[in-house]
């Protein structure tokens, strides 16, 4: 091939890269193994992970996925299917995506959805980004953040718009409270900016007092971009009716609808809007049409906004979606039902109510907040956090986040979930085994001393 | 053969300019864009207040064909812009050079409009186009 392209050596093709953007050599990658050596190590890999009681959330979810799910998803049709240029060809997956699209905007109360993007905190990045064009009322390219936003989420947005000239403002959250108080956005002064970010919940599990943000962003000119738990949407009221206007983007990430933790990907991003900003929604969406015959059927639409038609004025780079992700979570959704959904949540909430009651009966442990949650809790711990869940660990349990990593003001504190995977008998296994590992480490010295 | 108006300026990326004689001039896309893009199913005007330098990319007409930018012919500052189309962008493809219009411009120099085609002018760019 090289030979008949003109080329002499596959380097060649390269030459445009000037060498300081080079990778370089990867000196670390092994050689070659058979499919019976690759099969073995990934079953050796698998199992380090172990099967532990999960505990942990922050982000990532541990749900019951009905069997059915990804037996669909993975029929052949549906599996490798990739984005549907040729509607005459793909009217299944185009259906799929637009079933998905509709049970998004559902949830949400959004007018539009598009058909998902890579995962929860790049879907927010999108969503400022959005949010910035949209906004025709003010020039700012300030966007204020929660501190009680996810910290991957932040980090995430931060390096995706940082070279696009948008300033991020972080608000503190109330420490007694967690949540953010409108009093904190409140005092940061007149200064315009284009779009407020508010989660729903927050990183601590906390409720935000969404129609309240909501309204004093938009008397502000502002816009309003909600980041929600597609499951807490199934019991809390959904960012189209925040306030007296509604949020004007709402986005999240999918993996509670039925995809699996595994180790932490590949997740799917959602991202909904209001009618009027859909020209600035990036992505694909697939619109439902009538064929020269009147026969119902499904598009692409709005292909104008994408980079393959407008080069660099799209709204983004983002020409793809997530659709094995989409189809199972489209199934899942389609399994539960809206009430499924709403068992599920409940569920969720009453277990974590339920845990966070048994574990701060343990001397020492205490609620870190004092507002309501919707399936975590952050707790205070009597000992350092890292050596609680190294302990918890070797007794096969997943404690849950240790919050100190990203707040340190926080520290020693821990973030637990217990989703309706667990059960009376896994709480008090992790009850009984966090107060003894607590009781080992704060035990007083014995006080009756040694005879020498 | 497309309709050329005699009494407005042509640029050569197919925008026309009415000068409204109050220091005003109103910009349109041509009969000839709007055929050549086809049904017209999304308009975006430029933002009122906005100043314009010659040959800036300042508004978005979007057909079931494509996207194209409209460029404003002439320094200014946005005063107005065709609100109707927001519902009706079929408006331009109807009437480009009248209920069609886009924005209009308070401009800084009216000498600046001589350096436009007239029709005559736009009308041969067309046809060495063809």
């Amino acid at each position: 091939m090289l030979a008949a392209i003109g080329v002499g050596q596959v380097e060649d093709l390269f030459d445009e890269i000037p060498d300081s953007l080079r990778a370089g050599r990867l000196g670390d990658i092994p050689p070659a193994l058979s499919e019976m050596e690759v099969a073995r190590l990934m079953r050796e890999r698998a199992r380090e992970d172990g099967e532990p009681l999960c505990f942990l959330g922050a982000g990532a979810y541990e749900h019951h996925i009905p069997a059915a799910v990804w037996q669909l998803a993975s029929r052949g049709e549906l599996y490798s299917a990739y984005t549907p240029y040729q509607a005459e060809a793909s009217q299944g997956t185009l259906q799929i995506l637009y079933e998905f699209q509709s049970m998004m905007t559902a949830l949400t109360a959004m007018d539009v959805s598009n058909a998902s993007l890579y995962d929860g905190a790049s879907a927010l990045a999108e969503a400022v980004l959005m949010a910035v064009r949209a906004n025709r009322k003010t020039s700012s390219r300030r966007v204020l953040v929660p501190r009680a936003l996810h910290p991957a989420y932040r980090r995430t947005v931060h390096s995706i718009v940082r070279h696009q000239g948008i300033e991020l403002t972080e608000i503190p959250f109330d420490p007694n409270g967690g949540h953010t108080a409108l009093e904190a956005v409140g005092a940061l002064g007149e200064e315009a900016f284009a779009a407020l970010v508010v989660p729903q919940p927050n990183f601590f599990g906390i409720l935000e007092e969404v129609d309240a943000l909501t309204d004093w962003a938009h008397g502000r000119g502002a816009l309003v971009v909600g980041v929600v738990n597609p499951v807490a949407l199934a019991v809390l009221k959904p960012p189209g009716e925040w306030g007296s206007g509604g949020a004007d983007i709402a986005c999240g990430e999918g993996q509670p609808l039925g995809i699996p933790l595994s180790s932490g990907g590949p997740y799917l991003g959602f991202l909904c809007s209001q009618q009027a900003l859909v020209r600035q929604l990036p992505g694909r969406i697939v619109g439902r049409t009538l064929d020269l015959d009147g026969n119902p059927g499904f598009t692409l639409t709005l292909q104008a906004r994408e980079q393959h038609i407008r080069r660099s004025k799209a709204t983004s780079n983002i020409c793809t979606n997530q659709g094995l992700l989409v189809t199972a979570a489209a199934v899942h959704m389609t399994l539960l039902g809206a009430e499924g959904l709403a068992r599920v949540a409940a569920a969720c909430h009453a277990n974590t109510r339920q845990l966070s009651e048994m574990l701060c009966a343990i001397s020492g442990v205490e609620p870190a907040f004092d507002r309501p949650v919707f399936h975590e809790q952050a707790l205070r711990l009597p000992a350092p956090a890292a050596d609680i869940l190294r302990s918890l660990a070797a007794h096969n349990v997943l404690g849950g986040y240790d919050l100190g990593l990203d707040y340190p003001d926080l520290d020693p504190a821990l973030l637990v979930c217990a989703t309706e995977t667990r059960t009376q008998a896994d709480l008090e296994t992790y009850r009984s085994k966090l107060s003894r590992i607590i009781a080992t480490r704060t035990q007083p010295a014995c006080p009756v001393q040694p005879k020498i | 053969m497309s309709n050329v108006p005699d009494d407005l300026r042509y640029a050569k990326s197919h925008e026309w300019v009415r000068d409204n004689g109050d220091g005003t001039v109103t910009v349109g896309i041509t009969d000839h864009a709007q055929e050549a893009l086809g049904d017209l199913v999304y308009v975006e005007v430029p933002q009122i207040g906005k100043r314009l330098d010659a040959g800036e990319a300042c508004a978005v007409v979007e057909s079931v064909k494509a996207a194209s930018d409209i460029y404003s012919p002439v320094d200014g500052e946005v005063v107005e812009t065709n609100e109707t189309l927001g519902d009706a962008p079929e408006t331009v493809n109807e009437d480009a050079y009248g209920e069609g219009w886009i924005f209009k411009l308070r401009t800084n120099d009216e000498q600046e409009l001589d350096g436009l085609l007239d029709a005559d002018g736009y009308a041969r760019l067309l046809e060495d186009e063809d």
